[in-house]
């Protein structure tokens, strides 16, 4: 409910006549987009405190051009598509999240699109609760903070044998291509190493669920898991 | 890559320097040949390439300057994918890592000289040879056929020719027509591979010739994801595949490729097309160097070492190593342990312990896509199941399209894993 009661102060505060129109038309439920945002928590964080994970943080999102952060490395792909004057308005948000590969030629985000329009319009509505002010984000927002799995400091802290890692990698390589690329299975290249610990213990505990990936990860002792993070964050 | 002399000898000292005492040493550059560009050849004719960075001279033989790969194979019979999406090259393996690729057939090999033949005259030496030359078909396995039948009663569990040739026959058949499919006994390359097949050929039947029937005479009485395919038989071509099990005689096979008919069981009917896949055996040089046993090549699972010969490593579809399928991915897996032994044994690089890995989608009917895998480990007796999964019946619709795209996912990453 407190989510409904923000889209009503952020409907009553916008002021562009041509957005309303647009945001009364196109956005959705956002409760039901909370739910979808599900499928982009693994790498992007939204809310009060969100950071840059696999992919940017995606507060203040609408209406900013594409690749803005300094701090963040974007794709050559999503470079040009900047270049090309993409703005991230909710058509240009929900083409993207529909196909992604298709909308930006080269992204490195690894997703393979939400093909229906309402789960779109849902999540951008949900979304759409973190742009704008900060004073309009909600207190009691954080989503994506919430780890995964919680680790202990020692599995963080285990520093990764690349050789080891290179060996390992090799039983990936069949299904994630060492180059990055997407065509159907994600790219696992280049992540920041805790979030690819993260990820493969979510699958090791079945807390993700793909049997293939809880099938790899369910083998792989802790000190491997680093070796392989080690490895691929320094693949590029 | 080109090697100057200089980073040639820089190389070698490197080698000298580590500690194993690599069994070539003082010889030269350590040499590895590798016969069959598929699967597993191609992936470890790179993988050492890759990892010895100029320290190991390799050479690849094979044939055929395009590679058509079975996997895949079956969705181009069903219109899924073109015949030239599935055709790869070796020219980066020449290009980017330096691979000697020899276009030529390997005939024969000494294995006390250490050297293999090939049919244009040359002769290769070897430190390490490491054969992957797939499968040839066991003669006289359906009675009836030999391979002098193959144009009329094509196999294609060879990819290329064979594949387009079956197609077009299914293309041709007249309205209402009989397609009939002689499927293998166990063991074979690619388990699921022929009821994938079935199902493809229905998909593109029912398009073109809807009214047209499908045959298979089976030697065995139950075959892989069976219920999988079952239940997508039924509810995507209800009524259009008869699959006679060796329960009901589909063992009892004969087939005659000039009269285009085909006997299961004593009743003959005439067909319009027919797939005869026969029994096979690993592919003839493996017997031709003596390392076979009964039809295929047994190896150790913690290097793919020859049980017979230890300075030869056998890898995929040839092999018996324990409880992995006959597969590309198979292939591929073991491939990269084999790359690992030898480096470790010619320039003393580290070796870790052997791990293995299998999955193998299968195409029922558009976005209908699914799968089965499992992990395995060496002991000393073969190759170990360690775990697995597989699909199940009644998957939501939205699972087996993500099925299908994870696997069309795969296809790019073993081909650009085994040619770069
Ligand atoms: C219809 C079909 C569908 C399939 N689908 C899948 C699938 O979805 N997933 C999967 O993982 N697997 C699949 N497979 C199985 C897969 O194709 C094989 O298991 C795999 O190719 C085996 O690799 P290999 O290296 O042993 O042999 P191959 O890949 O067959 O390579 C052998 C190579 O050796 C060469 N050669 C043979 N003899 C000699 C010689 N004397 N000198 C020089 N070269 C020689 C041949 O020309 C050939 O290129 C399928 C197979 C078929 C038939
Ligand atoms: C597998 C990780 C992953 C998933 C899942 C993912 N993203 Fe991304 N996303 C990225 C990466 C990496 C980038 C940077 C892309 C680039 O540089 O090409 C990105 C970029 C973006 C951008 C552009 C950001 C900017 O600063 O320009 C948006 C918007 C976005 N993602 C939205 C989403 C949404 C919404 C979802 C869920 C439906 C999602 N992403 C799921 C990894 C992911
Ligand atoms: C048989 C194919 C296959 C193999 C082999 C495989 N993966 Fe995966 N992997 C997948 C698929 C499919 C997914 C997407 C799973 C999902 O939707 O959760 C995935 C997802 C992942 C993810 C999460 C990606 C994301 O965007 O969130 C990571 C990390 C990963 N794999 C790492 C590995 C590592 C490390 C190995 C080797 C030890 C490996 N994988 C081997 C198929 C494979």
């Amino acid at each position: 409910m407190r989510i409904a009661v923000a889209i009503m102060i952020l409907w009553a505060v916008l002021t562009g006549a041509a957005f309303a129109e647009e945001t009364a038309t196109a956005i959705g439920d956002p409760e039901r987009g909370q739910k979808m945002f599900k499928k982009c928590k693994s790498c992007h964080q939204l809310g009060e405190g969100a950071k840059h994970k696999v992919g940017p943080h995606l507060n203040g999102i609408f209406f900013r051009p594409a690749a803005t952060f300094d701090d963040f490395k974007y794709s050559k792909g999503m470079y040009a598509a900047r270049e090309a004057g993409l703005v991230w308005d909710i058509d240009g948000l929900s083409r993207f999240i529909e196909d992604p590969r298709k909308t930006v030629p080269g992204t490195k985000m690894s997703f393979h699109g939400l093909a229906k329009e309402k789960d779109r319009h849902d999540l951008l509505a949900f979304m759409r609760i973190y742009s704008d002010n900060p004073q309009n984000i909600p207190e009691a927002a954080p989503t994506a903070i919430k780890v995964e799995v919680e680790l202990s400091p020692e599995i963080l802290a285990i520093v990764g044998d690349p050789e080891y890692g290179e060996y390992l990698a090799t039983e990936c390589t069949t299904c994630h291509q060492s180059s990055g690329d997407f065509d159907g299975i994600p790219g696992i290249v280049g992540w920041p190493q805790d979030e690819f610990v993260i990820a493969m213990h979510a699958y090791k505990l079945k807390k993700r669920d793909h049997p293939v990936m809880q099938m790899m990860a369910g083998r792989l002792a802790d000190d491997e898991i680093a070796a392989l993070a080690a490895y691929f964050g320094d693949l590029n | 890559m080109t090697l100057n002399r200089r980073t040639f000898i820089r190389a070698g000292a490197a080698v000298a320097a580590s500690l194993s005492a690599p069994m070539v040493l003082g010889a030269g550059k350590p040499r590895v040949v590798v016969v069959g560009g598929g699967a597993g050849g191609a992936t470890a004719a790179r993988y050492i390439a890759k990892g010895a960075k100029g320290a190991i001279d390799v050479t690849l033989v094979e044939p055929s300057r395009t590679y058509y790969t079975c996997f895949f194979s079956n969705l181009y019979i069903g219109g899924f994918r073109d015949i030239g999406s599935i055709a790869h090259s070796y020219g980066k393996l020449a290009s980017d890592y330096g691979i000697n690729v020899v276009h030529d057939w390997a005939i024969g090999i000494d294995r006390d000289a250490h050297t293999v033949s090939l049919a244009g005259g040359d002769t290769l030496a070897y430190d390490r040879l490491i054969l992957s030359p797939g499968i040839d078909f066991v003669d006289g396995a359906v009675p009836g056929w030999d391979i002098t039948s193959q144009n009329k009663m094509p196999h294609a569990y060879k990819a290329g020719s064979q594949t387009e040739l079956l197609k077009a026959q299914i293309e041709a058949m007249p309205e209402g027509g009989t397609f009939a499919m002689v499927a293998p006994p166990n063991p074979y390359r690619c388990p699921p591979g022929p009821y994938e097949r079935v199902s493809m050929v229905a998909h593109l039947l029912k398009q073109k010739n809807p009214t047209a029937k499908i045959i298979v005479a089976d030697p065995k009485p139950k075959f892989s994801k069976m219920a999988l395919f079952q239940e997508g038989w039924a509810n995507h071509y209800d009524g259009m595949i008869d699959w006679i099990g060796s329960d009901f005689g589909g063992d009892a096979v004969e087939v005659n490729a000039d009269e285009m008919t085909v006997s299961i069981d004593g009743e003959v009917t005439k067909v319009d097309a027919c797939n005869v896949i026969p029994a096979m055996k690993a592919g003839k040089i493996c017997e031709m160097a003596g390392i076979t046993e009964g039809n295929w090549a047994p190896v150790n699972g913690h290097t793919m070492q020859s049980r017979i010969d230890e300075n030869i490593h056998v890898l995929g579809d040839a092999t018996n190593q324990g409880d992995m399928p006959k597969s590309g991915f198979s292939a591929n897996s073991q491939a990269k342990v084999a790359a690992m032994a030898v480096r470790g044994a010619l320039t003393g690089s580290k070796v870790f312990p052997a791990k293995f890995s299998n999955t193998c989608w299968s195409l029922i009917n558009t976005d209908d896509g699914v799968k089965v895998g499992a992990t395995y480990e060496a002991t000393d007796e073969k190759i170990a199941k360690v775990d697995g999964f597989i699909s199940q019946t009644g998957e939501s619709g939205e699972l087996r399209k993500q099925t299908y795209e994870e696997s069309v996912g795969w296809y790019a990453g073993i081909t650009s894993d085994m040619f770069g």
